[in-house]
């Protein structure tokens, strides 16, 4: 690609909304997905009141 | 005597496959990434501009990818679902949930490309493609099986009721998608099929295959991933999962 | 609950058990008739509202007929779905089914049966009317008595699934038709065509027949995947 590709490439022919669009909305998708798999991960490692409570010796 | 054979059924095991998915998922989250990486510089750059569509067909490098995995994971997410409701197996229901998530974002991103497509292409945002009116009804599907599943407090109840959801909704969806095809040909007359892909040049072929597998390995991970930690949500009182909380 | 297999039933008990059971329910529909009745006004009600949403305009009605009165009787069916094994669910009456030597499928076809004529087959029978608020013209009217007697049968069974997965179920009123409704969409496409076709004087034929092993496909399917549903649900 030349100097002047990178326009081209944003503009994509015109239709640059909808491909980025489309290519947006999949990185958000991505962004989200794995955000909230996080989110449930670090709350499903937390040590709940149980397990404190309880005399296993963990926890807490 | 040791058996040297291997005895598969220990991955059935939550505490096994805790490991084995651990181990597996950067390996597909790194496979995602290079394949995505090589997909997107088919699509975005090496494959030529389309005579008809411009260069609004790059669409396609999501949209087809998103499209298939939204019906493989159904697909794997059913017989899941259904080894855990005929083998009484926790760990097979759990990923049957674990996969629900990706395939409902899946088949979202597909309806949300194939809207971004049509508009150029056809004009609207929305023409009631029969592809896309079933990607619609596959997103109800999903989204029935997640809330039903939610809905029930116990667990065990909750997987094996989800898991008829879906077994049901698998026997169904070739005779919706018959049917929309059909209503989709009534109304419109001649065969319009909104997102028909250009005929293929080779380097738009191997992009797209290239996308494909870029996403299958996604949900690969994303999937690995989440049942591991529905496995600590689930297993939460056993004496390992203590073990592991304590360290983390 | 015990695993122990019940002793069966010769052929005839199993008729009469489930002859004993569709009487049991009508004789509890006529009781309770405002249940019934309220559904039949819901669907009467709905179709009603919708030429009041998009105006009174009698080829704009006439297109839109057959699809509206289909979708009513689909929303008036889930909502009268709501009543197939709530109340036997709450006084135990289905866990006893559950023991009893007649095989579930069976008992629950012959629930299915009362249900559907204290509901689907009044809403087929009081379909003429709507069609008469659309002008349909008789053909066409005759076809989508037809077709609802058809299909009607169908949904009960289709929602019988969803009723029994959802028994006790937290916010099962709205969550029941969330996972029937995609399933009814192949009975409310032929069902509609099967309408239209009659309005422009095409050939019904070919819709019934395809409705037809819709139903003979639910009928031997449904009343199973009901059964292991009800066992999910009670056990």
């Amino acid at each position: 690609m030349n100097g002047s590709g990178w326009s081209d490439f944003l503009a994509m022919g015109g239709y640059g909304l909808y491909v980025w669009g489309s290519f947006g909305m999949c990185v958000l998708v991505l962004a989200l997905e794995i955000g909230m798999l996080s989110a449930r991960r670090r709350a499903a490692l937390q040590p709940d009141d149980a397990d404190v409570i309880d005399n296993t010796g963990v926890g807490a | 005597m040791a058996d040297k054979r291997v005895n598969w059924f220990k991955y059935a095991a939550p505490q096994t496959f805790y490991l084995l998915a651990g181990r597996a998922v950067p390996w597909f989250a790194i496979a995602a990434v290079v394949l995505t990486a090589a997909g997107l510089y088919l699509g975005l750059w090496a494959a030529p501009t389309d005579a008809q569509q411009g260069d609004a067909y790059r669409i396609i490098f999501v949209h087809v990818p998103a499209a298939w995995m939204s019906m493989v994971v159904y697909l794997a997410m059913a017989f899941w679902a259904a080894i855990g409701l005929i083998f009484n197996s926790r760990l097979s229901s759990m990923l049957a949930n674990a996969l629900a998530p990706t395939g409902a974002w899946m088949t979202f991103l597909a309806l949300w490309t194939g809207a971004l497509w049509g508009k150029p292409t056809w004009g609207a945002w929305w023409v009631w493609d029969a592809r896309l009116t079933s990607e619609l009804v596959l997103l109800f599907l999903y989204i029935g099986y997640m809330a039903l599943h939610a809905a029930i407090d116990d667990a065990r109840r909750a997987d094996r009721s989800a898991a008829l959801v879906a077994i049901v909704g698998v026997v169904n969806v070739p005779i919706i998608y018959f049917s929309v095809q059909w209503w989709n040909t009534l109304h419109q007359g001649a065969s319009v099929s909104l997102t028909k892909a250009p005929s293929m040049a080779p380097p738009m072929l191997i992009g797209m295959l290239v996308m494909s597998l870029a996403f299958w390995m996604y949900c690969f991970a994303m999937a690995l991933a989440r049942v591991r930690t529905i496995i600590l949500e689930r297993e939460r009182h056993t004496a390992w999962v203590r073990k592991t909380l304590a360290v983390a | 609950m015990t695993d122990a297999p019940s002793p069966s039933l010769p052929a005839a008990g199993m008729l009469q058990a489930m002859r004993g059971l569709v009487a049991r329910d009508l004789r509890l529909a006529l009781r309770r008739r405002a249940d019934p009745l309220s559904v039949l006004v819901f669907f009467v009600l709905v179709a009603s509202l919708f030429p009041l949403g998009v105006g009174p305009e009698p080829e704009l009605l006439r297109t839109m007929g057959p699809g509206v009165v289909f979708v009513a009787a689909l929303l008036a069916a889930m909502l009268s779905l709501g009543r197939l094994f709530a109340d036997d669910y709450q006084d135990g009456t289905l866990e006893q089914l559950l023991l009893s030597a007649c095989p579930l499928p069976l008992l629950v076809t012959a629930k299915i049966l009362a249900h559907w004529i204290s509901s689907g087959l009044l809403l087929a029978l009081v379909s003429p009317l709507l069609a008469l608020q659309f002008d349909l013209g008789a053909a066409a009217t005759g076809v989508l008595l037809l077709a609802l007697l058809v299909v009607t049968p169908l949904l009960s069974l289709i929602g019988a699934v969803g009723a029994a997965l959802t028994v006790g179920v937290r916010g099962a009123a709205v969550l029941m038709p969330l996972l029937i409704l995609p399933l009814c969409v192949p009975a409310l496409i032929f069902g509609t065509a099967a309408v239209e076709a009659s309005r422009t004087g095409m050939e019904t034929m070919g819709h019934f027949s395809l409705l037809g092993a819709f139903l003979v496909l639910a009928l031997v399917g449904a009343p199973w995947a009901t059964a292991t549903a009800l066992r999910i649900a009670l056990e």
